[in-house]
């Protein structure tokens, strides 16, 4: 279980995180959604460590991870997806897919095509999402990219898993696989979803969070948040979709 | 990186056999110009592992190249067996140190904190006693474990030359097919989401100086025994540059593009000269044209 404890980021000025407190359990799709502006992907860069935290702590299965860097974060079994497509466009999908498995160093100097771990690890993360393993990535569609994020965070076997705007740019057609495979994602593990396109959000989050300038202003199941008068005047007045 | 096809390694194993039959029909002074170009193969081969390999443009190399040759001479009279060692250790250790502080930086700062360190290690041998002179030393050769006779060295350094660049290319090929050297592909693809997916990156470019720097060490040692003369020249910045001209030249993107790209230069220093006086403005030329023409160097003509 992750946890993040009255975290706030100050750019400045700005407070873009203000007090924000939230928890991602296995098996739970948490969805924060807001305004463009509203402090979402700050939170992601907060939980994944591209960001300190100006105040705050987090917390995974209890153990305090504020000051650990985006790798051993991402050791500890945290796996992230990125809002602009984040890839090694120039291998393969399988070859994206195996760098997802960190090796210990001392075995670094094995030949590639004799471990088995990672190849196994890709395959299966790949044959979730549906992605021949040959293409090269920047033959793929943007759909498939987005698709190949997820598999790629998939393949280094996180326990929780913070998508970043999944969707970003998709079709209506590519969005029901990906929100289909978002919602199976969360059986096993915990998942932190930050999406714009409500009708997912709506279909897929077991809980939603909704912030308005670095603060959270709702915390509820979809239904709650549905009914929100506050979430109404402040969220849908922005017009952030 | 891209790895030579089995045509392209049979094609390069032709070509060190025919290196390796110049005692049967070359000259000894062609010998020792193939000889020359080995070393800078060797040289550009180890620059290759950290630009094709990592995607980090080093202007330090030099410095760990003119280190594995000034151990000879620091060493004194010695066999190959500790003077080879000595001289991929030296530049090793000075590499990893060197890596340690300019490797916390990126890009363009990466590039200007190599030239300063490169710089001073120029500067180390070049004004302080520990060079021996200004203008270079003459050593004695290490001892390669039988009397080499004077008339026989164009043909014995040419055959130890042959076989240390191939020995290098060898390990290297192999190198870059171990997770450590799709790791590196990986970094030079997209660091921050290597960094994201939890790989340390920081440590994996590191390792990937050292190994550079401790191959430039080797090139070094065996310029110094071939030529048996060492010179500050060796470790200054330009020689950096010639590099990564030669890097460029062969092909960033394959492991065996240096090795072309340095045969090319090579060749195109000793023919430039008979075209011209200015035989800088040849070479200029020639790399300009090859640059523009070859988006992927020479190793990507028959790709």
């Amino acid at each position: 279980m992750m946890e993040a404890r009255s975290l706030s980021r100050r750019f400045g000025g700005l407070l873009a995180v203000a007090d924000v407190s939230l928890s991602l359990r296995p098996g739970e799709l948490h969805a924060v959604i807001g305004p463009n502006g509203a402090g979402k992907s700050t939170l992601v860069n907060l939980l994944a460590g591209e960001l300190a935290p100006t105040e705050g702590q987090i917390f995974l299965d209890g153990t305090d991870i504020t000051g650990l860097s985006v790798a051993e974060r991402a050791r500890a079994g945290i796996g992230r997806t990125f809002q602009r497509t984040n890839l090694m466009l120039d291998m393969t999908v399988l070859e994206n897919a195996r760098l997802a498995t960190v090796i210990p160093f001392r075995r670094l100097l094995r030949r590639a095509d004799r471990e088995t771990v990672p190849l196994a690890a890709a395959r299966r993360a790949l044959q979730r999402v549906g992605l021949p393993e040959s293409a090269l990535a920047r033959t793929l569609s943007h759909g498939q990219l987005r698709l190949l994020e997820i598999a790629v965070a998939l393949a280094g076997q996180p326990s929780v898993l913070l998508l970043d705007e999944p969707l970003a740019g998709s079709g209506a057609e590519d969005a029901a696989p990906i929100a289909a495979l978002m919602k199976d994602l969360s059986r096993e593990h915990a998942v932190l979803l930050i999406e714009h396109d409500m009708d997912v959000v709506f279909a897929v989050a077991d809980t939603i969070t909704v912030m308005v300038d670095g603060r959270v202003l709702e915390r509820g199941t979809p239904t709650e948040i549905a009914s929100s008068a506050a979430v109404r005047d402040a969220y849908l007045g922005h017009g952030g979709g | 990186m891209t790895h030579a096809s089995t045509r392209g390694n049979a094609l390069l194993a032709l070509a060190a056999l025919a290196i390796a039959s110049m005692p049967f029909w070359a000259s000894a002074y062609h010998m020792q110009l193939a000889s020359t170009a080995l070393i800078a193969a060797m040289f550009a081969l180890s620059l290759q592992l950290l630009t094709g390999g990592v995607g980090l443009v080093s202007l330090a190399h030099a410095g760990f190249f003119g280190l594995g040759a000034y151990s000879v001479y620091l060493i004194g009279p010695a066999s190959v067996a500790l003077t080879l060692p000595a001289a991929a250790a030296t530049a090793g250790i000075a590499a990893a140190a060197i890596g340690a502080l300019a490797l916390r930086t990126t890009g363009f700062f990466f590039l200007m904190s190599t030239l300063a360190f490169g710089q001073m290690l120029f500067f180390l041998f070049h004004d302080t006693p520990l060079g021996g002179s200004l203008d270079g030393v003459f050593i004695q050769r290490p001892d390669l474990f039988w009397a080499v006779p004077k008339a026989a060295r164009p043909t014995v350094f040419l055959l130890l030359n042959l076989t240390v660049l191939s020995a290098m290319y060898a390990g290297l090929w192999r190198l870059m097919r171990t997770l450590f050297g799709r790791a590196l592909l990986g970094i030079r693809a997209n660091e921050h989401r290597m960094r994201a997916m939890g790989h340390d990156v920081q440590r994996l470019k590191l390792a990937a100086f050292t190994l550079a720097g401790a191959l430039a060490g080797v090139a070094g040692h065996m310029a110094a025994l071939t030529d048996a003369f060492v010179s500050p020249d060796l470790l200054g910045w330009h020689r950096s540059a010639e590099a990564l001209l030669m890097v460029l030249l062969g092909g960033i993107g394959a492991l065996h593009g240096p090795i072309l790209g340095a045969f090319a230069l090579t060749l195109l220093e000793e023919l430039g000269p008979m075209i011209t006086e200015r035989q800088r403005l040849v070479e200029g030329a020639a790399i300009l044209a090859a640059v523009l023409l070859l988006r992927n160097g020479l190793a990507g003509i028959r790709r």
